[in-house]
């Protein structure tokens, strides 16, 4: 995946797999092949080649083929056809977790990227400053977990600063972990706080390739800052913003560390997210072959989202220039 | 990827007087690094208080009964007895171990990852091989694949190597290359002329050689901050860990941290001890950090598609 606009090489990956330009590279290629490299390149090839087949083009494959057995890792995966598939689309637990998770990637994802753009803004257009962008990404150098705990302290309904404030605010204690309508907002801003940065220099970087001559111009012209952002950098910024979106949608889809160490998925299943519901079928069940057609169904709404999000928002084109 | 290569237009914004509008934005910026550091305040001031001291007067902002002994028990320096009377669980977690486990790891992982898939990257870019492109393809597809996806089938292929509940067990699925890190390199070592190449090749200098010698160097900057990002994603991994490790000899951080929380004693979470387990965690990354902040922080819209 790249963020596409004005780079010199070509060689993009998307796309690049099939078509006529990639035969006539090949058949160059071949065409070479005597005054190529062959064992040479074989030498370079060969780690990152079975670590490749090994742990991910064969992991991926079996997990499909995991998916329509029943396997309880003791004995031998035996084939069920579609049980598994059929169990899911019957389990109201499965809907109610697809659901949760749901729920938080568009609070997760709607309050990161928003904040993200503004932060990116900001360091745009108020101060270049290293430091500054160094500070507003601490939290991204802390583990999930890490992250899940700080909060879970700060939030604490008995001791925690957070709940201090409320209650000499006036208002009463709110049990955020605790409670089924605060539980999955609060993780999803803990998230929040730990990648927003992250997400921020992202489009800061894109924000950098937009030629400054152009707000200088609509300065000259008298044109207010909330007028250049929606005329200059909103639309110059879209394709990497398109980008990080899906990239972040991905992520949040995965979410559960956090909930392991904050909720662990309750109170009542309230948290009990696709990711979390997946790792108890299979570790905490051992239902293996269950938990692999959930992932698969995860694999399937994943890339959905992301053919969708790439043709919507035009991922792969630009503006500039 | 056009962070590498735009021309970075630093838009000096010229000294203006002052206008509610800037004072405003500078306010909102304010705040936001409030928020960002505020909780790494408040976790140092509870890991310095004692629990007793927590329990009267939890809003005070300085640490209340100023004590390392959160930290020592973090650290396993307590006797269970003592550690019970100060409201720790007296499980007996020792994050030294833990610590070191974290570091061999990430170690590891780290450096065969990178070194692994510099050399793949040097063969996609710049060697010539019957079906290169194709294999490229193939990398390329495997991006699409998000790695959770991969966790469940890996556990099985761990548990048939027998690697269960040991370090290689943890580090050896991101051993040898991800696609993204060979994408990444690739396209740096595609950028770097060819003419350096050929000068090289003139002066006698393998193949191999110019790897080493010319290829590599020129593109530290990315190679380190790719090491440091990857250092950091495996030292703050928790999901795989927790399927491989079961004990203490390959227990890492993360791990350990979540199991810390889980032992909670009946007279309430030892946030003390918790506090000061999660600084021992989250400190090793802030001063790796800190060493290559800049570089990284210019760096990170091209590192970041990840």
């Amino acid at each position: 995946m790249t963020i596409a606009s004005n780079s010199p090489p070509s060689r993009l990956p998307l796309g690049d797999a099939s078509g006529a330009g990639t035969k006539q590279r090949i058949r160059r290629a071949a065409t070479r092949e005597n005054q190529g490299d062959g064992r040479l390149a074989a030498l370079f090839i060969a780690p990152a080649l079975l670590g490749f087949a090994v742990f991910l083009l064969w992991p991926t494959l079996r997990g499909i083929y995991l998916s329509f057995t029943r396997f309880n890792l003791l004995t031998p995966p035996e084939w069920v056809g579609l049980d598994n598939y059929v169990r899911m689309v019957n389990d109201p637990i499965f809907w109610d977790s697809l659901w949760v998770t749901v729920e938080y990637v568009v609070i997760n994802i709607g309050v990161q990227t928003v904040s993200a753009l503004a932060i990116a803004v900001l360091l745009q257009r108020l101060t270049q400053s290293a430091w500054l962008r160094g500070i507003v990404l601490t939290p991204y150098l802390m583990s999930n977990v890490v992250a899940g705990l700080v909060w879970l302290w700060i939030l604490d309904t008995q001791l925690g600063i957070g709940n201090e404030i409320i209650s000499a605010l006036g208002v009463d204690r709110i049990a955020f972990l605790n409670d089924e309508t605060w539980a999955i907002p609060t993780i999803a801003l803990i998230n929040v706080w730990r990648h927003v940065g992250y997400t921020a220099l992202l489009l800061f970087a894109g924000l950098q390739a937009i030629p400054g001559d152009m707000y200088e111009a609509a300065k000259v012209d008298g044109a207010s800052e909330w007028r250049m952002f929606w005329r200059i950098t909103m639309p110059l910024l879209r394709p990497v913003l398109a980008v990080v979106l899906i990239m972040t949608v991905i992520g949040s889809f995965q979410v559960f560390d956090t909930v392991a160490v904050t909720t662990a998925g309750g109170p009542a299943n309230a948290t009990n997210v696709l990711q979390y519901y997946i790792y108890g079928s299979a570790f905490g069940r051992f239902q293996f072959g269950y938990a692999s057609a959930m992932s698969v169904a995860l694999l399937v709404v994943l890339s959905a989202i992301t053919v969708l999000q790439y043709r919507l928002t035009r991922a792969g084109q630009t503006d500039l220039g | 990827m056009a962070a590498v290569t735009a021309p970075t237009t630093t838009v000096r914004p010229q000294r203006r007087r002052f206008s509610p509008g800037r004072a405003l934005a500078w306010t909102v910026m304010g705040l936001i690094i409030l928020i960002t550091l505020l909780p790494f305040y408040w976790i140092l001031r509870t890991a310095l208080s004692t629990n007793a001291g927590l329990n009267t007067s939890p809003a005070d902002p300085l640490p209340v009964d100023l004590s390392t002994s959160g930290f020592e028990r973090a650290l396993g320096l307590q006797s269970a007895e003592e550690a019970v009377a100060q409201g720790g669980a007296g499980g007996g977690l020792d994050f030294w171990r833990y610590l070191l486990n974290s570091v061999l790891v990430s170690t590891l992982i780290t450096g065969c990852q990178i070194f692994f898939s510099a050399m793949a990257a040097y063969a996609f870019a710049r060697l010539r091989w019957r079906g290169r492109d194709k294999v490229f393809a193939l990398f390329l597809a495997g991006l699409m694949v998000p790695t959770i996806f991969t966790l469940l089938p890996n556990f099985v292929l761990i548990k048939e190597l027998h690697l269960v509940d040991s370090l290689l067990g943890i580090a050896l699925p991101s051993l040898f290359m991800t696609p993204f890190a060979v994408f990444f390199l690739r396209q740096f070592f595609m950028n770097i002329p060819l003419e350096v190449e050929e000068a090289a090749l003139l002066d006698g200098a393998g193949k191999v050689r110019i790897f080493f010698r010319v290829i590599l160097p020129m593109a530290s900057t990315p190679v380190i901050t790719l090491s440091v990002l990857t250092y950091i994603t495996s030292w703050n991994d928790y999901f795989w860990p927790l399927m491989v490790s079961y004990s203490d000899s390959s227990r890492v951080l993360t791990v350990a941290l979540a199991i810390f929380r889980a032992q909670t004693p009946a007279t309430g979470v030892d946030w003390s001890g918790l506090t000061a387990a999660t600084l021992i965690a989250a400190l090793p990354m802030l001063v790796l950090f800190a060493c290559f902040a800049r570089r990284i922080v210019s760096t990170i819209g091209f590192t970041g598609i990840k």
